[in-house]
């Protein structure tokens, strides 16, 4: 399709938008699914459809953030959002269509969880319709690819995405711009894009979310980066855990294919660029990008030693551009609405935004949006609305099995991937578990080093065998027959699995037990047992 | 004689000494070039290098890094350190690691004194092992007509899987689970001796750097192996091409 | 000065390092005017004395009688030297490791094995600085008497065991 011909795609369903505002949108992201969303839009649709004095039309909608209390509903022109909305909600919920709200279900948007939130990434999820490109197309979607294949060289792209100082989102944070030029300049005879959706880290699910409410946005970041480093095509691996975004994403596919926005020559430029789906088959180590390669190649799927990078020699050899699903779907904003608009936002060294996921023992769990810098505190105390009924908060676990937990006394630090790494921890890819008085931070480590353990692909020594003799160090101590000696023990395997590892899994998989180390040395100390006389040098 | 190469000859430094190279040459190959030891056993030339065994990690100086040998190509003005103490802290922890994780016996295995993990403890001076010891329970695969599987010796360094897919071609053996559940298997987990792939060349046990992969009838140390056999067979191959 | 007092012990072990120690034939000579053996399977003494300068000991820990005895031996001696692979990696005793303790004594015994007489086996045979710190380690099956030599006379001395470690 021609760009104008989109154009009126687009223009078709904003005029049915303005001619019908009147909307209920549901939320069918998997979280308000599992508590029955599904249901709800449908049974609303047929209760409206009874209705003709209430002008409403249900529609499905993306995540509205507020996990913990969906099924989530809103409603416009209005402008509500309802939480817990069961199927035997609907028939009051219509009627107060044509009266009043219904009070005790709506949710105060005002609340800082709502309020705080700068929306980049999840950007009008709560209005776009997942499984239809005319509606993201409605709110201002592809209009970036539309506009860099007609009018913006590669180099142009380059220079904006550096100018905006996006960093990567999947936790490492490299700059993305810089990765770009990287592999734009490498010489091969062919080139690829990947979309790291491999999301692994216990208690994350941001990607999911994108994945699921906003697949054409992945898309479309991803067909820029084809178009900037000169690739044509690209692959998204997804883990196979994630059913409806890989059925989301398949759709997504085919349709912007049909729009011509995937595929050859889109809208009618020189630039063709195809995607497929990877499935990955619930590895952990392939979210690190050389195990991802191997998998994608029908490999086993284990990292090898860099360098080599990717951007140098990637999939089957050739320079492999490889980015996390956040960072894609930054990028049709940044060059919509400008890099240095991105970049006024955040911190010198952090720009932009970040989304986490707020799991654990907190009030509201839930997806967020914020602006980097933002203290801890703002997110975990004031947005999550800090520990259930009667408990403190004690730590916040950032950055998954490879990050650590930062204690309560610190949550005043700035949420940037420098700060961040000078506590121990690190920025990770966006899983933040909140822990309260009654989470033993020895089990906190217990179960991330368990994790690591059996996510190790078993190729080095130092993360095979040196994270089951962690393991069993600390099941040592939580037995209680576990002596200082045992401590110092863990300490320097500790040092030596982070040095000696081939990849990040191994690298970081001490940081949990470390940082509970360096915080919550009393509470692997209680456990201690004395050493006996005898044994003593 | 060399292959003709495009590669630029440039100049680095290993342990304080400047050493002229190419740069497709790896920091190992230009190390053992120079005399300079550094402790390998994943490594086999002739095979494609795995840096899985960490023994041969050197300090990259002015990076902060530690980075395989056999895996890492040398650059122009690179300053290596090729043993340190924390080096060699590193790698003592590596062999008590595989000695903690197998049933290693030396005393009554048929490789005792051709092993060269053996060995590395013996230059390494490893003369214990702190860890305990996990004493995983593996069976013993005898169903070959001439070779035995042992995987209670088995170090995971992959050398009979990469011998048999890259000279051999034949690609019998791979390894299957992860972490310290990983193992050799041959064809799709199946008892050797009904593996179809295999040609029974007998690569495998060759290269195998410990008792795991022998030839049957041999009692304790009486399992002596040709670790020379890949290089012996791509250096023909280059000839003869 | 004053000779030094010397104690061996036999843990779980086939004897074979205190054969290997007795292989040193005329060096024995020259190492008994500088020592006083105060305990040993060698001589006839019931009792672990007190304020034993070195102990060498053999096998591994694999009963409650080798724990025990070991930590008594570790209280009463200043420098402790493992002697062979089985005090040192446990070795062919630990080869047991994989069954379970039931298994052995069903297997050895038969089901009625007994309960009193023989001392109850550990979970798991064990090295015996697994148990109480060790300070030297001669390793070998057995290490061959002029190991032993070369590193006892450096203990003698204060100074660290100088052959290079060699299991098997």
């Amino acid at each position: 399709m021609t760009p104008e011909a989109l154009q009126e795609v687009a223009k078709a369903e904003q005029d049915a938008l303005a001619k019908q505002p009147q909307r209920i949108g549901v939320c069918t992201a998997a979280g308000c699914l599992s508590c029955k969303s599904g249901d709800v839009l449908k049974n609303l649709q047929t209760a409206l459809d009874r209705r003709a004095d209430v002008p409403y039309k249900a529609v499905g909608v993306g995540c509205m953030g507020l996990c913990a209390r969906g099924p989530l509903v809103s409603v416009e022109p209005q402008g509500l959002l309802y939480e817990n909305i069961t199927t035997a909600d609907i028939p009051a919920l219509v009627d107060s269509l044509a009266a009043k709200p219904m009070k005790e279900k709506q949710s105060d948007l005002g609340m800082p969880f709502f309020k705080r939130q700068i929306k980049v990434v999840l950007d009008q999820f709560d209005k776009i319709q997942p499984e239809r490109l005319e509606s993201y197309l409605a709110h201002g979607g592809y209009e970036a690819l539309m506009n860099c294949v007609a009018h913006r060289s590669p180099g142009d792209i380059l220079d904006m995405v550096k100018r905006s100082g996006l960093r990567g989102r999947g936790g490492g944070g490299y700059p993305t711009g810089l990765k770009w030029e990287t592999v734009a300049k490498a010489r091969g005879d062919r080139k690829f894009v990947i979309c790291n959706a491999d999301e692994g880290d216990p208690g994350a699910f941001m990607d999911r979310s994108v994945l699921e409410c906003a697949p054409h946005r992945i898309l479309e970041g991803m067909a820029i980066a084809g178009y900037a480093i000169g690739a044509s095509a690209g692959y998204l691996y997804v883990r196979a855990e994630y059913p409806l975004a890989v059925q989301r994403l398949k759709l997504a596919i085919r349709q912007a294919e049909k729009f011509g926005l995937l595929g050859d020559h889109i809208c009618g430029s020189s630039f063709s660029f195809k995607v497929e789906i990877r499935l990955g088959a619930g590895a952990f180590v392939c979210g690190e990008e050389t195990a991802l390669i191997a998998s994608i190649e029908g490999r086993r799927g284990q990292p090898r030693p860099r360098p080599p990078y990717p951007a140098e020699k990637g999939l089957w050899g050739f320079p492999t551009l490889i980015n996390n699903v956040e960072t894609f779907a930054n990028i049709p904003a940044i060059l919509v609405k400008t890099p240095e608009w991105f970049a006024s936002m955040g911190t010198e060294q952090s720009k932009g935004t970040k989304v986490f996921a707020l799991a654990g023992k907190i009030q509201n769990t839930g997806l967020i949006e914020v602006p980097m810098g933002i203290s801890l505190r703002e997110i975990v105390l004031e947005m999550g609305g800090g520990a259930p009924e009667g408990h403190t908060i004690k730590a916040v676990q950032t950055g998954g099995p490879s990050g650590g937990c930062i204690p309560a006394e610190h949550f005043d630090i700035s949420v940037d991937y420098e700060s961040l790494r000078k506590m121990g921890s690190i920025m990770g890819s966006g899983g933040m578990i909140v822990m309260d008085e009654t989470s033993s931070m020895v089990d906190v480590a217990r179960f991330f080093m368990e994790f690591c353990k059996s996510e190790s692909c078993g190729k080095c020594v130092p993360c095979r065998v040196g994270t089951p003799q962690l393991y069993e160090l600390i099941e040592r101590i939580r037995a209680r027959r576990g002596t200082r000696r045992d401590i110092a023990r863990m300490e320097s395997l500790c040092e030596m699995v982070r040095t000696t590892s081939l990849c990040g899994l191994g690298q970081t998989a001490p940081n949990p037990l470390l940082s509970t180390l360096k915080y919550f040395r009393h509470e692997y100390e209680e456990l201690l047992v004395d050493e006996p006389e005898e044994t003593r040098t | 004689m060399t292959p003709a190469t495009t590669a630029k000859v440039i100049t680095l430094t290993i342990d304080d000494r400047e050493v002229g190279a190419r740069e497709d040459q790896t920091i190992l190959q230009i190390a053992r070039e120079n005399g300079i030891r550094i402790p390998t056993l994943c490594f086999l030339e002739g095979l494609s290098p795995a840096g899985a065994c960490r023994l041969c990690l050197v300090e990259i100086i002015g990076t902060g890094r530690v980075l395989p040998a056999c895996t890492t190509y040398a650059a122009e003005g690179m300053k290596v350190r090729t043993t340190s103490e924390a080096l060699e802290a590193h790698r003592r922890t590596v062999l008590e690691l595989l000695f903690a994780e197998g049933n290693h016996v030396c005393a009554v295995c048929v490789s005792n004194g051709n092993c060269e993990l053996q060995d590395l403890a013996t230059k390494l001076g490893v003369d214990h092992i702190t860890l305990p010891y996990l004493n995983p329970v593996h069976a013993v695969d005898a169903s070959h007509p001439r070779f035995i599987l042992d995987p209670n010796r088995c170090v995971l360094c992959a050398r009979c899987v990469r011998v048999c897919d890259e000279i051999e071609g034949a690609h019998t053996w791979d390894i299957m689970g992860r972490g310290i559940d990983a193992r050799i298997i041959a064809d799709l987990n199946q008892p050797w001796g009904e593996a179809a792939s295999c040609t029974s060349c007998g690569k495998c046990v060759q290269v195998c750097p410990t008792g795991a992969l022998v030839e049957k009838g041999r009692a304790v140390a009486e399992m002596k192996k040709r670790h020379a056999l890949p290089q012996l067979i791509t250096r023909n191959k280059e000839h003869a091409s | 000065m004053s000779k030094v007092r010397l104690a061996t012990v036999w843990l779980d072990g086939c004897s074979g390092c205190h054969m290997s120690f007795l292989d040193m034939d005329m060096i024995l000579l020259d190492l008994a005017p500088k020592i006083d053996l105060v305990y040993s399977p060698l001589v006839d003494f019931k009792v672990f004395p007190e304020n034993v300068d070195v102990t060498i000991v053999e096998g591994a820990v694999s009963s409650t009688e080798d724990e025990e005895k070991i930590k008594h031996i570790r209280g009463r001696t200043k420098t402790l030297i493992a002697l062979g692979d089985c005090a040192i990696t446990s070795n062919v005793p630990g080869m047991r490791n994989t069954f379970s303790v039931d298994t052995i004594m069903t297997d050895a015994y038969g089901p009625d094995h007994p309960v009193q007489v023989i001392p109850p086996l550990l979970d798991k045979s064990v090295p015996v600085h697994h148990v109480v710190p060790v300070d030297v380690f001669i390793t070998g099956c057995p290490p061959p008497a002029g190991t032993i030599v070369k590193a006892l006379l450096a203990v003698l001395e204060g100074q660290p065991n100088p052959v290079p470690p060699r299991f098997g």
